[in-house]
């Protein structure tokens, strides 16, 4: 594959991830368990949408073929989609939210840490401004991990089992494929920040009264290469439903 | 707008001779123009007027969300999902500012919310309506929050320190999200297609009347207006009020290229007012009573979040608990 070829994959992976994430959110409008959660999430929803139409823009100038962001976003379908399986797991109850949020915004803390280093200068700069709402995102959710965690023994019980569910698709936060390791290799991607992941969840769960699982193994689903669990086609078919069903519609 | 029909208790005005030294002293301050602040003497009618006519302005912001937030997930555009998206947040935002100032006055938060749950208090009717096609999201911001600026702006100058000053931020918001919602309808308008058009005659024609029945009864059926303009919570009839929005709305609805719903709408030469048909108030007063289109599925949805939100806010207290009790060990 050609750097350029792997360069739009590997965007794509990290736009895609932030809209389907922000997609769940969504997802919580009116549902939250408090006023200034809502708030609290809106505003996480608002940093990654902002995020992903940073990464889409520029997969649309690379690419150069008349599609922009809103295309990219709107029109791809399940099996083109990129993102990490934990972003479309549903939204479950607000430790299923929690946990998914703290794994990812372990990792993408850590992901756009060191795109700050990239050698493709506009990458840099999106994940410097990036960074630094990611590490709001992870300091708020580590606090909901130990708040959940540390709470009462229903919050514990809850988080316990969500963790329990999500943890399976924690591979893809460790592992990296050929993709990743090409890009990283140029200079260009984040390469793999398993080891590090491991030890600030390994912290945060000792803090937090949780057992640490072994570490999860790749098991047929492959988010980042478009092969996804179920639930991706339905959250992308009501995101997309507008510019699908009007195609010539201009919003 | 987003109060209506706000019980002041009073059966009738008093004169300064008829008031306790006490009252005159606040009724004085009033008519000076002095703001009121927690801390002062105030009438029990007023604080309790106060209280109804904010935390029905919260709930509403609250309540508000819904209609939108049934959009949200199905934005068309990341632009759009942006917007709609800070839109709501700063709904919740309104929200918990008017549920600080209610404090001010003694009132509980929690306490009213479940009020609300409880079906004892109202919201505005407004919110009771369906939001059916995204272009709703375009009438809901130009004319539900044209609306509420109207009525609102006025309140800026409310007798009430606290609401006052929440009011001033408030609008600044509002009238960015009026100018949004009229931005969605005029790129449809504009650039969009037959379909695209027809949704957006269907959104203002569904949306056109609610929006003025925002304004609350006319002024012959508003038992309650007397007492709240001598208190200066209100400063305007609602009559008076829904002209002011009629008459700004009516060449912004022409710039659009589209009608309103009503044939009776015309440019009076001699008022130098828009004249409008008559008002369905069987309506108005259904939808207040809960004979409304979602009304129900409104409370039902706010009532689960908070119920079904319990556990997670009593492990934030008790985990604040721990973490205090170790601070102090």
């Amino acid at each position: 594959m050609t750097t350029d070829q792997a360069l739009t994959e590997y965007l794509l992976r990290l736009a895609d991830t932030d809209m389907v994430l922000a997609q769940r959110f969504c997802e919580w409008c009116g549902n939250a368990p408090a006023l200034e959660e809502e708030i609290a999430m809106m505003n996480v929803g608002l940093d990654l949408i902002g995020q992903a139409r940073n990464w889409y823009d520029y997969v649309a100038e690379l690419r150069d073929d008349g599609h922009d962001a809103d295309f990219l976003a709107f029109r791809r379908n399940e099996r083109e989609y990129r993102n990490l399986l934990i972003a479309e797991q549903p939204r479950g109850d607000y430790a299923v939210t929690t946990a998914k949020q703290f794994f990812f915004d372990v990792w993408h803390h850590l992901v756009l840490t060191r795109l700050t280093e990239s050698s493709d200068e506009r990458i840099a700069g999106i994940a410097a401004k990036g960074l630094k709402e990611a590490t709001y995102h992870r300091r708020r959710s580590t606090e909901w991990m130990l708040r959940l965690g540390q709470g009462t023994e229903e919050s514990h019980r809850r988080l316990t089992d969500a963790v329990q569910n999500l943890w399976r698709f924690t591979y893809e936060l460790t592992d990296t494929d050929e993709i990743e390791d090409q890009l990283a290799e140029a200079g260009i991607g984040a390469g793999n920040v398993g080891d590090v992941w491991r030890a600030e969840v390994a912290r945060v769960f000792a803090e937090a009264g949780l057992e640490l699982p072994e570490p999860a193994r790749h098991f047929y689903m492959d988010g980042k290469n478009g092969k996804h669990t179920e639930h991706l086609g339905f959250l992308l078919a009501e995101m997309q439903y507008l510019p699908r069903a009007y195609p010539d519609a201009t919003w | 707008m987003y109060a209506q029909q706000v019980d002041t208790g009073s059966k009738g005005l008093k004169s300064l001779d008829e008031m306790s030294p006490e009252e005159r002293h606040f009724q004085e301050k009033v008519d000076a123009e002095v703001r009121i602040e927690p801390k002062n003497w105030m009438p029990d009618g007023y604080r309790k007027t106060l209280i109804r006519q904010i935390s029905q302005h919260a709930h509403s912001e609250i309540v508000g969300m819904l209609p939108e937030g049934n959009w949200l997930t199905r934005a068309p555009s990341l632009k759009r999902k942006l917007q709609l998206m800070a839109k709501i947040q700063d709904e919740a935002g309104h929200g918990l500012y008017l549920y600080s100032a209610m404090e001010t006055l003694g009132a509980d938060r929690d306490e009213e919310i479940e009020k609300l749950h409880r079906g004892e208090v109202k919201f505005s009717s407004i919110f009771t309506y369906p939001t059916l096609t995204w272009a709703d999201m375009g009438a809901i911001g130009w004319l539900v929050d044209g609306a509420a600026i109207v009525n609102q702006v006025p309140l800026q100058r409310c007798s009430y320190g606290p609401y006052s000053r929440a009011m001033i931020r408030v609008c600044k918001e509002e009238s960015f999200h009026q100018r949004q919602g009229y931005e969605i309808l005029l790129t449809m308008m504009r650039e969009g297609t037959d379909e695209q058009k027809e949704m957006v005659q269907d959104a203002i024609n569904r949306f056109w009347w609610p929006s003025l029945m925002m304004f609350g009864p006319s002024d012959t059926n508003s038992p309650n207006s007397a007492q709240s303009m001598a208190w200066k919570i209100k400063r305007h009839s609602n009559d008076e009020l829904r002209q002011r929005f009629l008459d700004q709305t009516v060449p912004q609805l022409e710039f659009l290229g589209c009608t309103a719903p009503d044939p009776d709408l015309k440019w009076n030469e001699e008022t130098g007012h828009y004249d409008f048909g008559e008002i369905d108030w069987q309506e108005f007063f259904d939808v207040l009573k809960g004979h409304s289109p979602c009304g129900v599925e409104r409370i039902q949805q706010r009532k689960k979040a908070i119920d079904e939100g319990q556990w997670v806010r009593d492990a934030a207290v008790a985990y604040a608990e721990k973490k205090q009790a170790n601070n102090a060990a």
